[in-house]
């Protein structure tokens, strides 16, 4: 019956079928507090984006509990999280939610489940691309590439509506578009990646994702 | 030998032509007051911030903050680490939390660190030794001290007090409580200026890196945090965080043309309150970085 076992790497898929909660609590930061939900909705409540998620916190857990995977990995709500922190320090239990929450959107991203259009999520990795390649933030890279995020033409349209802010912040010397073509950030660039690299192996294999 | 010394992680935006860099004109001012020596971390790298999450996941995420408190504890040893940014301090903090916790992630974070020749250490006492320079402001000197060097008290000044999230939850500043924290006020009272005392939006999210990628829910947020910085009758908002700076200034004239409002507020950090508080220039205290500038502010700064 039991065939993943003997698989010495077996996909999460395989090695927590039909058991999405262990599958949580086992590769996602923070997943071994679900349990512990009471489903108060304080959470909920609290978050400054409350009304823009199709499923809040503690319908997430409830969801999870009930081996919901597709439904709850596939989902927009995560990604609305503005990392407040409202949620954590209110839950009567206290629950990492919003830790929890970034754990899933992160799972979900890495198992290719996160929906693809989701601006949050692709500012993300612009935000994390950009510090992994030099080790710190290039502002200006990373602002350029948010406009030009949807194409030359909505990248046009974007500088253009944003044109009062891009002028205000250089003005007052706080973006430098130079910045664009100099690299700047840390000296031990190459020694970073390298530790960011192996970083990756190791949490993917600890994972069952490779 | 300076009265205070410490190992000092400015973070991204506080770098030269960065969103921040107003910010850190001003914190060398006020160090330069109160006598307090930073120690700039050998070739710092980013936290990863909030959003770092999505695709730096845990391991990379903590070793990006291991480095930093290896290369401050190698070079600053026996120093505070503190950190100006609310994310910077934030993120080093809850690395610290994790890494004590749980002895696998400590294992592989060492094991990568190792490669670069570091080691970082973890002990019962490093959490406590990651600081913003807000709690150093206020455990470390308190609010006496920081009012004996004022020279020019902000008097005539309402100002609303805008603590924001990560500043306050989910460490917090003095003990104090993350619904109505009161440290802003207090500091703005010392300076000789008027807190706006009820100012209920004081700890609201301005929507924090989602201001870049869904606007119109994060400026939604912002429109309240001025509009009650107005209701209160401020003549400014000031603030501990970079994020919020940026977010509650830049916005207001896209929030004018959605809400119909006519918003022109400026927003300060607390630093740059307390460098003209102590005789600095406006532009020793940042003061010209502002986008909406304080013509108030400037006029105490500039005045003989």
């Amino acid at each position: 019956m039991n065939q993943t076992t003997s698989v010495s790497d077996p996909s999460p898929v395989e090695k927590y079928r039909n058991n999405f909660l262990k599958e949580v609590e086992a590769n996602v930061e923070e997943g071994d507090w679900v349990k512990m939900c009471m489903q108060c909705g304080v959470c909920s409540g609290s978050c400054p984006l409350g009304s823009a998620w199709a499923h809040p916190p503690q319908e997430l857990f409830m969801m999870i509990r009930a081996g919901q995977r597709e439904e709850v990995l596939r989902s927009e709500s995560m990604w609305m999280c503005t990392s407040c922190y409202s949620c954590v320090v209110r839950c009567p239990r206290e629950l990492p939610i919003m830790h929890i929450m970034h754990g899933l959107a992160n799972y979900a991203n890495r198992l290719g489940l996160a929906p693809k259009m989701n601006p949050t999520k692709r500012f993300a990795k612009l935000f994390w691309d950009n510090i992994a390649a030099t080790g710190r933030v290039n502002e200006s890279r990373l602002s350029i590439k948010l406009y030009f995020m949807n194409g030359l033409v909505s990248g046009i349209k974007t500088a253009f509506a944003m044109r009062k802010v891009g002028l205000g912040m250089l003005k007052t010397h706080r973006l430098n578009l130079i910045g664009f073509f100099r690299a700047g950030g840390i000296k031990e660039k190459n020694q970073l990646q390298q530790m960011l690299n192996k970083a990756y192996e190791i949490e993917d294999k600890r994972k069952g994702l490779s | 030998m300076a009265r205070k010394e410490y190992s000092f992680y400015p973070g991204c935006s506080s770098e030269r032509n960065a969103s921040a860099s107003n910010y850190m004109v001003s914190v060398q001012s006020m160090c330069k007051t109160l006598d307090i020596k930073l120690n700039e971390i050998p070739d710092w790298n980013c936290c990863g911030a909030s959003i770092g999450y999505a695709d730096g996941g845990e391991l990379p995420r903590h070793v990006m903050n291991a480095r930093n408190i290896a290369l401050s504890q190698k070079h600053n040893p026996g120093q505070d680490i503190v950190a100006t940014c609310a994310a910077c301090w934030l993120g080093t903090k809850e690395s610290v939390e994790r890494l004590s916790k749980s002895e696998q992630l400590l294992a592989d974070t060492q094991n990568i660190l190792a490669d670069a020749g570091l080691k970082v250490d973890i002990n019962k006492n490093t959490a406590s030794g990651v600081r913003h320079m807000v709690e150093v402001l206020i455990e470390d000197f308190g609010y006496d001290e920081l009012a004996a060097p004022v020279k020019k008290p902000l008097e005539g000044l309402k100002i609303a007090g805008y603590v924001g999230c990560q500043t306050n939850r989910p460490f917090g500043i003095d003990g104090e409580s993350f619904e109505n924290p009161k440290y802003l006020d207090k500091m703005v009272e010392v300076m000789g200026a008027e807190p706006a005392d009820k100012y209920e939006q004081k700890v609201t999210c301005c929507g924090g890196a989602l201001a870049f990628s869904e606007p119109e829910k994060s400026q939604a947020q912002i429109k309240e945090i001025v509009e009650s910085a107005y209701d209160h009758n401020a003549d400014m908002i000031v603030t501990p965080c970079p994020v919020c700076q940026m977010n509650v200034e830049v916005y207001q004239e896209q929030i004018n043309k959605t809400y119909n409002k006519n918003f022109n507020m400026p927003v300060v950090y607390y630093s740059q309150l307390m460098a003209v508080a102590y005789g600095s220039s406006a532009k020793e205290a940042g003061l010209d970085g502002q986008i909406i500038r304080s013509k108030k502010l400037e006029e105490i700064a500039e005045a003989k």
